[in-house]
């Protein structure tokens, strides 16, 4: 009996420990996609001229849009961290209510992001037109499946949080989610002010 | 259904290639009898796949970059072959084929040899000479092992079923882009590079959290070894240069699948941009492949030369600026592209200052020798070879660091010879260093020294008689990379290059000679107190090889040298007065499972099998959703096992095995009596 609470007291200090070094490894894991995301802008910084014969910012740009999107990606990373707090205050049914908000919001954001791209596409500004659309593209792209990436994790998690309750593993993993989750918003509006509003300027 | 894969794919057009393929063929069903017979299929699963102890890890990390390096070598082999007859003629290999050799070579070399051996002598050592029981991620740590390996398996396979590149390592575009260069060789290469590329991402973030957060009691970072220190600063590098390998092959893979034009011709596309982006990773690379080394010349030098190391701290910052350096010189691999002679300078004058912290670092190691009671161990002899030879590297890198003499050297054989004569002294020889003084930590027993001599004395002579003439060449005008040619002057160089390749073939030979001999007198040379060579840093505290948990008690610290000075104050083999439950990461299969599918994905991407890429996905992304919810990943060996493991171990120890430290201890400056020890 007193072998396994002893064995036991060990196990919890051990998944401490390693939780506290996921968090930091999960900081090193977003400085280097922070490295791709920049490397993506430099791309794009590059080419963003070189719209060869084909339409450029100003033709396929439309800022209304683009505010919509942000707007939405902005409020959810608002609802997130009221889930985080929610978190905190240890009330498991709320964090479920507000990732399932975070998780609208995000599917809709995914949704006009498909609309524009749809949009583009169809106007004959596909990413095989030119340099320009190519680098827009692939930056744009890159940022909207990491948010499908995070709206995986987000189900993953509600399901986790639904199951096993806010246990120590599972309130590590929504935290280190949340990080994920606002580094993307950072994306974003590095996104709006390097992509966007040069575009229409 | 498989895409543009028909049975063309084999490689009939010519009978190297061809024999190439069996080979591989042969080799891998070799291995597959081998094991079947051996019935060693379970235990290499259970133990082996599927482990996620670093040390084990680290083993196959470094079975797999010798593997490769027999691979690489034949390549270069016969790249000096073909050039040694082919004056006026076309040698015996048609050019597309040697392209593919040439471009194989670099790949191999750069990411299935040295980025696996490095990562493999890290990972069996850091976390001992930090005194951890393990990585941070041990798990990851699988997963980064089984990534490097379906990179190298893409490579391999690329022989068999199509082509492998004929773009060169670097693979510039335009020529490696579509238009010219349509079948499926820079596929394999992309693919073989994005997979392996990331596992490599994951093994820097894994390295950088296990020396910041599991260090022993008193190990500041000014008291850790220079290894440490050394992986430290490339773990900041790979995580920081990667990302860019990453980015510049998946540009490149969507300008060829799908018609982008991030480096095309026309259309927008800008191919300088290519060159940036793969040498922000590829010169950071460089260092990653040799600060590790540098960090075991450090261990080696101080330990064969029985002194502490002189000038630890100058040592770190020395590391420590190269780093920081290494990110801003990137521009010197193409200074011939056209940027301003401004540009061109400060980027010139960039490089020239990396010349002296390494510099430094000669002086440190050469300092600590002075008046040491130098031992010539394989390991110190290949540090003193490296030590004269990476010198001579050093001087015509900082010739070639001049633009307006890299205008008339840049592409030649000059070059060629320069980058060698770093790697191989630089990179290679502190690999087998660290192989010849770490490998009693690994496996229980010493390596052969008369072998090992015997392959330092082939790699050296076999280097300078394979490189000088190529410095030679590279004056003369012979560019690198040339299938035939037509001055004969050139050609009694390229017999003597050829020759020192031979040479070089021996000391490979040797080392395969020098393994089998010590495995099979292993029971002659044993290493029962773990500590064989009367060293100074933590590993040696372990047993040989050590138990799971490395350490049954987490030492405490408090000097550099942690083991010298626990071996002067007696308190090395004590046993404690009690010991405690300790808990370890289970077993997974899911790190092979995620090194298969990542396989098949990059096969898949290279043959245009999209319904096989799209499933590949979808299952790595259920394997890590499954991994995700485990909560359940550690058990708990009790203290009662520990304590037997550690009583038979310590019962072994007799003090006849032990090293006699009078000689350390400090003495008073006037009296020259024993002083009792440092605090």
């Amino acid at each position: 009996m007193t072998d396994t609470t002893v064995s036991g007291n060990v196990l919890e200090h051990e998944e401490k420990k390693s939780l506290n070094s996921r968090e930091f490894g999960f900081w090193v894991y977003l400085m280097t996609d922070a490295i791709i995301f920049a490397l993506l802008f430099a791309t794009y910084v590059v080419l963003s001229k070189n719209s060869a014969a084909g339409p450029t910012s100003k033709d396929v740009f439309e800022l209304s849009h683009t505010a919509g999107e942000t707007a939405l990606l902005l409020l959810s990373s608002l609802t997130f961290g009221i889930a985080t707090i929610a978190m905190t205050a240890g009330q498991t049914l709320r964090v479920v209510q507000w990732l399932l908000v975070t998780l609208l919001l995000g599917l809709g954001f995914l949704a006009m992001e498909l609309i524009e791209f749809h949009g583009m596409i169809a106007q004959g500004a596909g990413p095989q037109v030119s340099g320009f659309l190519s680098a827009f593209f692939t930056l744009i792209g890159t940022h909207g499946l990491h948010v499908a990436f995070g709206v995986i994790g987000i189900c993953v998690m509600i399901g986790q949080v639904l199951v096993k309750g806010l246990s120590l593993p599972v309130r590590s993993r929504l935290f280190r989610l949340g990080l994920f989750w606002h580094f993307l918003d950072i994306v974003w509006i590095g996104i709006f002010s390097v992509v966007y509003l040069p575009g229409v300027m | 259904m498989l895409g543009r894969l028909t049975v063309e794919a084999i490689p009939l057009y010519s009978w190297v290639a061809m024999g190439g393929a069996l080979v591989t063929l042969g080799g891998g069903l070799a291995v597959f009898l081998l094991i079947t017979y051996l019935r060693a299929w379970k235990v290499l699963w259970t133990d082996w796949m599927t482990s996620v102890d670093h040390k084990k890890i680290g083993i196959m990390y470094v079975v797999l970059a010798l593997v490769m390096l027999v691979r690489g070598f034949v390549d270069a082999l016969m790249m000096r072959a073909q050039q040694a007859i082919a004056l006026n003629s076309e040698g015996y290999l048609p050019p597309e084929h040697f392209e593919q050799i040439f471009s194989s070579h670099g790949t191999i070399m750069i990411f299935f040899v040295a980025m696996p051996f490095l990562t493999g002598l890290i990972n069996i050592i850091v976390p001992q000479q930090i005194g951890a029981r393990d990585v941070a991620f041990p798990f990851l740590n699988s997963v980064s092992l089984w990534l490097t390996a379906a990179g190298a398996g893409l490579v391999l396979v690329s022989l068999v079923i199509g082509k492998f590149s004929t773009a060169g390592w670097t693979g510039y575009p335009p020529y490696s882009g579509i238009e010219y260069n349509p079948g499926v060789g820079v596929d394999y290469w992309i693919w073989a590079l994005a997979v392996s590329g990331i596992g490599s991402t994951l093994s820097g973030i894994n390295f950088i959290v296990t020396i910041v957060k599991n260090r022993c009691p008193g190990m500041t970072y000014m008291r850790m070894p220079l290894f440490t220190w050394t992986t430290l600063c490339i773990s900041v590098l790979i995580a920081f240069a990667f990302p860019a390998l990453t980015v510049v092959a998946v540009q490149l893979a969507l300008d060829r699948t799908l018609g982008f034009h991030f480096f095309t011709n026309g259309d927008g596309g800008n191919m300088m941009m290519f060159a940036n982006l793969l040498w922000i990773w590829g010169h950071p690379e460089v260092y990653i492949l040799v600060l590790p080394a540098f960090g075991i010349f450090s261990e080696v030098v101080a330990t064969f030369s029985r002194k502490r190391l002189f000038g630890y701290k100058s040592l770190v910052y020395a590391t420590a600026c190269i780093a920081i350096l290494s990110f801003t010189v990137w521009l010197h691999h193409f200074f011939t592209m056209g940027s301003s002679a401004n540009v061109n300078a400060v980027f010139g004058i960039a490089t020239m200052i990396i010349a002296v912290p390494t510099g430094v670092k000669i002086f440190d190691w050469l300092f600590t020798m002075y008046r040491g009671r130098i031992e010539f161990h394989p390991a110190m002899v290949y540090t003193i070879g490296f030590m004269v030879t990476f010198v001579i590297g050093g001087v015509t890198g900082v010739l070639l660091a001049l633009p307006p003499a890299d205008y008339l050297m840049h592409n030649s054989t000059f070059l060629v010879a320069h980058f060698h004569n770093m790697l191989i002294p630089g990179a290679l020889f502190g690999y087998f260093a660290g192989l010849n003084y770490w490998f009693p930590k690994a496996f229980g027993f010493k390596l052969n020294a008369k072998w090992g001599i015997r392959s330092f004395w082939f790699w050296l002579i076999g280097f300078y008689l394979a490189f000088m003439p190529l410095y030679v060449l590279g004056f003369m005008g012979m560019s690198r990379r040339m299938e035939h040619y037509a001055d004969p002057n050139w050609q009694p160089y390229l017999i003597v290059a050829a020759i020192g390749a031979l040479c070089v073939l021996c000391g490979i030979a040797c080392i395969g000679i020098q393994l089998y001999v010590s495995a099979k007198n292993w029971g002659s040379a044993r290493d029962v107190t773990g500590d064989p060579w009367n060293g100074r840093t933590l590993e040696w505290a372990t047993s040989s090889p050590p138990a799971a948990y490395n350490f049954a008690i987490v030492p405490e610290v408090r000097d550099v040298d942690a083991f010298h000075d626990m071996k002067i104050q007696g308190t090395a083999y004590q046993s404690p007065l009690q010991y405690e439950d300790i808990v370890m990461p289970k077993s997974s299969g899911i790190g092979p499972i995620l090194g298969a599918l990542a396989f098949v994905l990059g096969f898949a991407m290279v043959w245009y099998i999209w319904w096989l890429a799209a499933l590949c996905l979808v299952l790595c992304l259920v394997c890590a959703g499954v991994r995700a919810c485990d909560d359940n990943s550690d058990f708990v060996i009790p203290a009662s096992e520990v304590a037997r493991l550690e009583n038979a171990r310590l019962a072994q120890i007799t003090p006849a095995d032990m090293h006699d430290m009078r000689d350390f201890m400090p003495r008073g400056a006037a009296s020259g009596s024993v002083l009792q020890g440092r605090v």
